[in-house]
């Protein structure tokens, strides 16, 4: 499972701040804490900090690529953001994200097209998140058409089956299960998948080892990446186990150090 | 109907490992020789990179051979006494990329010569060939500890290919590699785990090691053995196409060592139906190699100047482009 980094996010003070006031100084540290703790990607999300998201968010791609070599994953509902991201970066990104809702995969997969970009879908539309795995799965199938049918390779789509928190919406978990399962029978090669992992845990007490225990659990399931905080340490060493329980890298004793410093 | 070749791509390659090194390097080989890079799978050129050819390092020793058989043993009768020779002759007359020189009268039960004795021989073989040099010890780890450190300094820059660390004892020779600009040789016994963490050692004791790392990862030459170490080597190469930076490493096996100790190979009178020895034993080294080169082989090291032929020849042959 790949960790895309969460923390760069204008919903944590230290970054709307830094973001207010163009102090690249929190960003980039964040950037490379994230990137020495074996994160995969870097999730920047701008967040209510300012209202000019477009120029918020150039400028958070700009200081992130500074400081850390990691792709970038570019978090917003605001295309012209997104947009206005991914024209200054540096190496193909990953656009964060688009609904099977027709014209927004319209413009976020000829913006993938065009850029080079990888998308994550969620698999929900107008009405919301379904409650099934079926009708997940058949939404997850919408994306994958689209996706192939604006020439975007259907490996660079990571279909997010969608999340809610274990104390509201604990009849889901079986559900988001399924569909990663499901989701891997949909093309050959199949897309890949993600989730917002601190969702399952939202408003809970015991946070981190819901979260970990979510993660090793859908990795089983097929799992391919997470929305995640790359800084949690047992997270980390948990999903490391799981690779090597799925024969995903071969074990040796220091397995959890390889996985960790993979970036170093 | 036009048919589809079906390619694998993988997202990362084998590491390149230099061996030796020239006057310009510090060394004084006449060439270096480069071993690994490989990002696809043995001779599969269509589909990636074969940028380097296997390598196949002779054995010399520095004490006669009183075991080998006399099918092995006469292609060397004139320079037995004179290891520089030895290694000139499998260079000139018999095609050796490397020379694998090996210090067996440090053996305690044998001559349990000193590193003062050891070294005047390696400054030797150094002068008389210029190929890049593998040297071992007698293979007795307590001893070989002692001698290492001398050897490695004697030829300080010349970048040998030094043996051997394992797991439980690698800090001498890593050491001795560190502090004398060495490459290393990590043996780990036909365990796939062991190697990946034998590496892992060796880079947290030297970063710029890892770049100087070739894993033996114990080879054997019949039935049930070699099949594992076949598999061994197999997995520990799709692990570095795939992006194990710990197993991304070139590979080394000890062939003859393996050949020539089963009885299948070096008995004079075997069973009836295993026929003449001489072309027994050289047909076993020959095909052992072969199919270690199938599991990605490296660097062979062989005894038998008729098998090396026919190995060269194999290997010629692989290196031929079959990309289409």
């Amino acid at each position: 499972m790949i960790i895309i980094g969460e923390r760069i996010n204008g919903m944590f003070r230290d970054i709307a701040k830094a973001i207010r006031e163009k102090d690249p100084k929190p960003v980039q540290e964040w950037a490379q804490k994230q990137e020495a703790m074996g994160a995969g990607y870097l999730d920047l999300n701008v967040g209510p900090a300012v209202p000019e998201r477009v120029p918020a968010m150039k400028w958070l791609v700009e200081v992130a690529q500074e400081a850390s070599k990691l792709p970038l994953c570019l978090d917003s509902t605001d295309y012209d953001a997104i947009e206005a991201g991914l024209e200054v970066c540096k190496q193909p990104a990953m656009i964060n994200s688009v609904p099977a809702i027709a014209d927004k995969m319209d413009r976020v997969f000829t913006l993938a097209q065009k850029f080079d970009a990888e998308v994550i879908g969620l698999a929900m539309s107008e009405e919301g998140i379904p409650k099934d795995a079926e009708s997940r799965v058949a939404l997850s199938m919408e994306l994958v058409a689209n996706c192939d049918a604006y020439g975007v390779p259907v490996d660079r789509l990571y279909i997010d089956p969608l999340v809610l928190p274990a104390n509201v919406g604990q009849d889901h978990g079986p559900e988001v299960f399924e569909t990663l399962r499901q989701i891997k029978l949909l093309s050959d090669p199949p897309p890949k998948t993600t989730v917002g992992l601190s969702n399952i845990s939202q408003g809970t007490k015991n946070r981190e080892l819901l979260n970990r225990t979510f993660a090793v659990m859908a990795m089983a399931c097929g799992l391919d990446s997470a929305i995640a905080d790359a800084c949690d340490e047992e997270l980390v060493a948990a999903v490391a186990t799981a690779r090597v329980i799925l024969n995903m890298d071969i074990y040796c004793d220091s397995y959890v150090d390889v996985f960790r410093n993979q970036n170093l | 109907m036009a048919v589809e070749i079906m390619k694998e791509k993988y997202r990362s390659s084998v590491r390149e490992v230099v061996l030796g090194a020239t006057k310009d390097e510090g060394g004084t080989r006449s060439h270096t020789i480069k071993v690994g890079g490989e990002t696809t799978l043995p001779f599969l050129h269509f589909e990636g990179d074969i940028p380097n050819r296997p390598v196949v390092a002779m054995e010399v020793w520095d004490v006669v051979p009183e075991d080998w058989p006399a099918s092995v043993k006469g292609f060397f009768e004139d320079v037995y006494n004179d290891p520089a020779a030895w290694a000139k002759k499998c260079v000139d007359e018999y095609g050796a990329d490397m020379i694998a020189l090996r210090f067996k009268s440090a053996d305690p039960d044998l001559k349990d010569a000193s590193a003062e004795d050891c070294v005047p021989t390696l400054k030797k073989v150094l002068e008389a060939v210029g190929v890049p040099l593998i040297v071992y010890g007698c293979g007795k780890t307590e001893k070989d500890n002692n001698i290492i450190g001398p050897l490695a300094e004697a030829a300080e820059g010349e970048n040998l290919l030094l043996g051997v660390a394992e797991q439980e004892n690698f800090k001498p020779v890593a050491s001795a590699a560190m502090a004398s600009k060495h490459s290393v040789i990590a043996q780990s016994p036909i365990d796939i785990n062991i190697a990946k963490q034998l590496n892992i050692l060796i880079s947290e004791l030297s970063t710029p090691l890892l770049e100087r790392i070739v894993i033996d990862p114990t080879i054997a030459a019949l039935g049930y053995g070699i099949e594992y170490s076949y598999s061994i080597m197999e997995r520990a190469r799709f692990g570095a196409l795939n992006g194990d930076r710990m197993l991304a490493m070139p590979m080394i096996g000890n062939v003859s060592q393996e050949v020539w100790s089963k009885k299948e190979a070096f008995l004079e009178e075997g069973e009836p139906t295993w026929g003449d020895q001489a072309e027994r034993s050289l047909a076993w080294e020959a095909a052992t190699s072969m199919a270690l080169l199938q599991a990605g082989m490296d660097i062979l090291v062989m005894r038998n100047p008729e098998s090396v032929k026919i190995v060269k020849k194999q290997i010629d042959d692989l290196m031929q482009d079959n990309s289409y």
